[in-house]
């Protein structure tokens, strides 16, 4: 579950405020929005890398707004992967999990584990300096997934890719979806993810997250509020939709 | 632009083939011979590299604080770190041998009284002095470097490293660190060369004194200074020879090193 309750966050001239939004445990969730509306934002907020000057964060029931983005059992995939150059493919699943004190046996198991769910393991001695697209991406995501967080969040994730790796990576995030039953935001331009992808959709506008009533899902979610208000204190942005 | 580039690689090739052209083997016999001369090199390559590695130790963190994050004071510092570059030789001699000297409160109370009999570590007139004239201006440079080094290096594996549990510092010592291995390697270069070219500094803040606090630089100098021009010449060559060396030797370092990090596997120790 992922919850943000008023939050507002500010960040030079740039302010989102009051936004809510209810994420039920174990839902896909996809949040559209035009480029520099404030999509990022959001996740980094959830992360715990951007400090909110209002509201709280909940995930799981657990409010987590004053606590430190590594104690927030979230696995996060930005828009650019941000792999570790001087880390190899294995190195980067092992990371998260040495952090957390695992044995060196649970290290492998679970490496192993997620490095055959995403159809990685062949990829495992390598750098990733020559990993294409797609594979780069199967890598961040068992970076994150591979310390088993309770909520996954996804910033543009294929936007790099050509269609027919978009396609793979979009049947792969399907199965990880039926296979971790993990509660997921992730933040797109297209509506073709969207379409696939999607328990619930999300648009965020000038002053709000609205649900689009195309989405079935979405009519019989649980979001008891999603509203999300966005104003530029130095210039105002048309009220259009962000799609 | 390559008859502009081509004219300064020209006049740098024969400033050094003048110096080759002046001097001959026998002067750099009789240059060697001198145990000045001896104790001056032994000094240089000793306070060179101190002060490049000080330098870089000082440099990693303030370059990467530069970088990474925008607070309240910001500009001051990133202003304060131009100083030693910008600031004339002697002036910024004259300036540490005021600041160790200069009498405060009412005892009258001096940093290098207060050095030398408390502490029992003397700085001015001897080689420490000579390491710290070497590094003020050295450490300058070698911020810069590591500052530009860090700004290149994508900030946002650093946070995902934060989302899986590193805390700040652990983000940097695994994830920073490990990716401006190039960029040490340029800001130890840059701060030895710096270090090995400096010369007010230390001749107000250590002085020239043979076999004491002399480096290259003022051997350069005390030659001329007795009319020796020959041997000054010769140790003129030597310094470029010196500095080639440690320079081909570091770029070597820096382009053969691999780009692996030194910590992977080792979190639990």
């Amino acid at each position: 579950m992922i919850r943000l309750d008023n939050v507002s966050i500010r960040a030079g001239n740039f302010e989102l405020s009051n936004i809510s939004i209810l994420i039920p445990k174990g839902q896909y969730a996809v949040l559209m929005g035009k480029t520099g509306c404030g999509k990022t934002s959001i996740l980094e907020t959830i992360c715990g890398l951007r400090q909110t000057s209002a509201g709280s964060v909940w995930v799981q029931d657990v409010d987590v707004t004053h606590y430190a983005p590594g104690d927030r059992q979230i696995g996060y995939v930005p828009q650019d992967v941000a792999l570790f150059p001087t880390f190899n493919v294995s190195e980067h699943l092992e990371f998260g999990l040495k952090l957390r004190r695992a044995t060196p046996h649970q290290i492998k198991q679970r490496r192993d584990e997620t490095a055959e769910m995403l159809g990685i393991t062949h990829l495992l001695a390598r750098g990733v300096t020559g990993l294409s697209g797609g594979e780069a991406q199967r890598v961040a995501l068992g970076r994150a997934l591979a310390v088993e967080p309770s909520v996954l969040l996804l910033d543009e994730p294929l936007s790099a890719l050509d269609d027919d790796t978009r396609d793979e990576m979009i049947d792969l995030l399907q199965s990880i979806k039926v296979i971790t039953g993990m509660t997921t935001l992730h933040v797109t331009h297209s509506g073709h993810e969207a379409d696939r992808l999607a328990d619930l959709r999300y648009q965020l506008d000038d002053s709000v997250i609205q649900s689009p009533p195309s989405s079935s899902q979405a009519s019989q979610s649980h979001v008891s509020q999603s509203h999300v208000s966005q104003s530029l204190r130095s210039s105002k942005v048309p009220a259009k939709s962000c799609n | 632009m390559g008859g502009i580039s081509s004219c300064f690689l020209l006049l740098v090739v024969l400033l050094i083939a003048a110096d080759v052209a002046f001097t001959s083997v026998a002067d750099f016999r009789e240059v060697l011979s001198k145990p000045e001369i001896r104790a001056s090199i032994r000094l240089t390559l000793l306070s060179c590299s101190v002060s490049a590695i000080l330098s870089l130790l000082v440099a990693i963190p303030l370059g990467y604080l530069l970088s990474r994050f925008r607070f309240r004071g910001h500009f001051l510092i990133d202003t304060l770190v131009d100083i030693p570059i910008v600031l004339p030789p002697l002036v910024l001699g004259l300036s540490l041998l005021i600041l160790f000297h200069l009498p405060i409160g009412r005892s009258g109370w001096e940093l290098e009284a207060w050095l030398s009999n408390d502490v029992g570590f003397p700085v001015t007139y001897r080689w420490p002095a000579v390491v710290l004239a070497q590094f003020i201006v050295a450490c300058a440079f070698a911020v810069r470097t590591m500052g530009v080094t860090f700004d290149q290096i994508n900030p946002r594996a650093e946070d995902v490293a934060r989302t899986l549990g590193c805390t700040r510092m652990q983000a940097f010592l695994h994830v920073a660190l490990p990716q401006s291995g190039r960029g040490m390697i340029a800001a130890l270069t840059i701060a030895w060369a710096r270090s090995l070219g400096e010369f007010g500094p230390i001749l107000v803040f250590a002085g020239a004194t043979r076999m004491r606090t002399e480096v290259l630089s003022t051997s350069v100098f005390l030659e001329m200074s007795v009319g020796d021009l020959n041997s000054a010449v010769a140790v003129s060559l030597l310094m470029v020879a010196i500095a080639m060396a440690v320079l081909f030797a570091l770029r070597a370092l820096g382009t053969g090193r691999g780009q692996r990090g030194p910590l992977n596997g080792d979190l639990h120790r």
